[in-house]
C-alpha cells in the first residue's frame, strides 16, 4: 500500500509579502498564505476539514482561520515539519479521515511580532546541560560544528563551500521575490564577516519574516474539480529523526535521518536519481546542500562539493538545485521547509521565476533542527 | 528547533542584566554525572550486556535497553573530533572560542570547551589529544578540555 499517485497538492501560495513584515504576527502570517492558497486552489474554506502547522499550535491557527477540523496535526520538528504534514495528511485523507487537509506556516523571525517562545527545553534538558554551557549563540554556532570533520575525511575545500553560496546566488538573481540578488564570488563569500570558523556570513541562511501554506487532497478528488492550477501529485515520501543533540550525531559527515528519509521516498515514488528534474534541499547553511546531495545519493561519498563547484547544479546545469536561492539568499524565516515545498511547486506547475524547462519530477528535502530529523517529498506533475 | 534567542536577531539589543555562563541544571538521570565532575572525575555510563559506555546519561542502555548499567570513572582522555570557532559570544564568554566535539577514549563524544590554548584554526587541530579538566560554572563545575601533557602539545 502507497500514497504513490493517489494524493494532489491543489493549493499553494506564499505569504503576499517576504522579508520584513512588521505589520503581521506569526498567525496573522500564517492566515495571510492560507487565505492565499485558498484562492490559488480555488476552493471555498468550507472544503477544508484538516489543519497541519508547526511553530503556532493548529488549534490557534484553526480558530484563527475559523475552520473547524476533522484532522490535526502539530508535528513540531522544525524546519521540516511541513514535509512531515503533508506525508501524514496524505495517509490521512487515503485512509478516509478527512478530504482535505491545509497546512500553514508563519514566522516572524525578523520582526518577533507574536512569536512564541523559543525551545530547547531550558537548563534542566540534556541541551541546557550538555550543550548550552559551551557558549553556542544559536544555529551559526551549532549546525555546521562537522563541517571540519567533514573537511579532514572527505576533502572538501573551503572555496567548494563557499562555491554553495556564488551558485545559489546566481539562481536567486533570477528571482525578483529573493531577498539577496546581486552575484557573489568566491572571495567574496570567504571575505565576508566569520561567524563561527569555517562559516562565513554568506554561508549562513538569511533571518526574514514570512509564510506559506499548501493544500492537501486525494487525486481523485483533485481530478474532479475545476482547479485554476494544475494539480501536483505526490509520488513519494520519507522522514526520520536523528538527534536533538547536534554533538551527538553518529557521523558528522553524514545525517541517518537524511539518509532514511530519502531512501523511503526514492522506494515509495519507485524512481531512480536520473529521474529527477529539480531539487530542492533545505539549505539552513552552505554545507547542507553538500550533505543532502550525498545522503540522497544523488553523488557519492565526498563528490558534493566538487560537484557544486563545478557548475552543476547552478543554472543550465545537469542538476538545477535550489531554483528559489534557497535559505542563503531567497527567504529563511526560522523553519525554510515550506518555501522549498512552494518551489518544488511552482517547478513542476512551470510558474516558477527561474523556471526550469520540463520539470516532470521535483524533489522537496527538508532538515529540521540541526540534523535533528528531515522530510522528503517527491512531486510530479504526471498522473500516475 | 531554532535556538537564536530574540535579542541575537535584534542588532543592538540593550542587556540590562550582568551576563554570566549558562549553568547546567541536574535532573535525577544525570545527577551522578555532575557528582562526578565536582569531585574532579568524569563519569561515564556502561552498559553490563553490550560492554559499552554511553553519553548522554540515562538509565538504561540506549543500544539494548537493559537497566544493567553502572557509573564508571573515565579516562578523562580523548580527542578533538571537530569544532567550531564562534564570533558571536554567549553571555558570560568573550569571542572568539571554539565549541567542540571531544572524542572520548571509552568511545562516546561530547560537546565541550578547549581551554589552555588559544582557540584558533593553526592551534586547534583534529584529533589532537585532550584530557579533560574542570572549570567552576555557578555552584557547578564543568568538564572542559586541554592539550593532553603527554601528547606532545603545549
Amino acid at each position: 500500500m502507497s500514497i504513490r499517485g493517489r494524493i494532489a497538492i491543489i493549493g499553494a501560495a506564499e505569504t503576499t509579502e517576504l522579508g520584513r513584515i512588521p505589520h503581521l504576527s506569526a498567525i496573522g502570517l500564517h492566515a495571510d498564505a492560507a487565505r492565499n492558497a485558498i484562492a490559488d486552489a480555488g476552493i471555498a474554506k468550507s472544503d477544508i476539514d484538516g489543519i497541519a502547522c508547526a511553530g503556532q499550535s493548529p488549534v490557534a491557527v484553526a480558530q484563527y482561520l475559523g475552520i473547524t477540523p476533522s484532522y490535526v496535526d502539530g508535528t513540531s520538528v522544525g524546519g521540516c515539519s511541513f514535509m512531515l504534514h503533508v506525508r501524514h495528511a496524505a495517509a490521512a485523507i487515503d485512509a478516509g479521515m478527512c478530504e482535505m487537509v491545509l497546512v500553514t506556516h508563519g514566522e516572524s523571525g525578523k520582526s518577533r511580532v507574536g512569536m512564541a517562545g523559543f525551545g530547547g527545553g531550558g537548563d534542566g534538558s540534556l541541551q541546557g546541560q550538555f550543550e548550552v554551557p559551551y557558549g553556542p549563540t544559536g544555529p551559526p554556532t551549532m549546525f555546521p560544528i562537522g563541517v571540519l570533520r567533514y573537511m579532514k575525511e572527505l576533502g572538501l575545500t573551503h572555496e567548494q563551500l563557499a562555491s554553495v553560496a556564488v551558485v545559489q546566488r546566481e539562481w536567486a538573481a533570477q528571482n525578483p521575490r529573493a531577498m539577496m540578488r546581486d552575484l557573489v564570488t568566491v572571495d567574496d563569500v570567504l571575505s565576508s564577516r566569520m561567524v563561527a570558523y569555517p562559516m562565513h556570513l554568506l554561508e549562513c541562511c538569511l533571518v526574514t519574516d514570512g509564510g506559506g501554506a499548501v493544500i492537501v487532497t486525494s487525486a481523485e478528488r483533485a481530478r474532479a474539480m475545476d482547479l485554476p492550477n494544475p494539480p501536483v501529485y505526490l509520488m513519494g515520501t520519507g522522514e526520520s529523526s536523528e538527534t536533538p543533540m547536534v554533538s551527538q550525531m553518529e557521523d558528522f559527515t553524514t545525517s541517518k535521518a537524511f539518509r532514511v528519509a530519502g531512501a523511503k521516498a526514492f522506494a515509495e515514488a519507485g524512481i531512480s536519481h536520473a529521474d529527477v528534474d529539480h531539487l530542492m534541499i533545505y539549505d539552513a547553511f552552505a554545507h547542507l546542500p553538500i550533505y543532502g546531495l550525498e545522503d540522497l545519493g544523488f553523488v557519492g561519498r565526498g563528490e558534493a562539493g566538487a560537484f557544486i563547484a563545478e557548475g552543476n547544479t547552478k543554472p543550465g546545469g545537469s542538476l538545477p538545485l535550489n531554483t528559489n536561492g534557497g535559505g542563503l539568499s531567497y527567504t529563511h524565516t526560522g523553519m525554510y521547509g515550506m518555501f522549498a515545498i512552494q518551489e518544488s511547486v511552482r517547478q513542476v506547475r512551470g510558474t516558477a521565476a527561474a523556471q526550469v524547462p520540463n520539470v516532470k519530477i521535483s524533489i522537496a528535502h527538508g532538515v529540521g533542527g540541526m540534523f535533528a530529523a528531515s522530510g522528503t517529498l517527491v512531486l510530479t506533475n504526471q498522473e500516475l | 528547533m531554532d535556538l537564536t534567542a530574540p535579542s541575537e536577531r535584534d542588532e543592538g539589543a540593550e542587556v540590562t542584566t550582568t551576563p554570566s555562563k549558562a549553568v547546567p541544571r541536574p535532573t535525577p538521570e544525570t545527577q551522578p554525572f555532575w557528582d562526578g565532575c565536582a569531585a574532579g572525575e568524569l563519569r561515564l555510563q556502561r552498559c553490563s550486556s553490550c560492554d559499552a559506555h554511553y553519553f548522554p546519561p540515562r538509565p538504561f542502555c540506549p543500544t539494548c535497553l537493559s537497566d544493567q548499567v553502572t557509573w564508571e570513572t573515565a579516562s578523562g582522555r580523548g580527542t578533538l573530533h571537530t569544532y567550531v570557532i564562534n564570533h558571536r559570544a554567549a553571555p558570560g564568554f568573550e569571542a572568539p572560542y571554539a565549541i567542540a566535539v571531544v572524542q572520548l577514549d571509552e568511545g562516546p563524544r561530547m560537546m565541550s570547551n578547549i581551554v589552555g590554548i588559544e582557540n584558533t584554526p593553526e592551534n586547534l587541530e583534529l584529533d589532537m589529544a585532550l584530557e579533560v579538566t574542570f572549570e567552576p560554572r555557578g555552584d557547578m563545575m564543568l568538564p572542559v578540555f586541554q592539550p593532553a601533557s603527554t601528547g606532545g602539545g603545549q
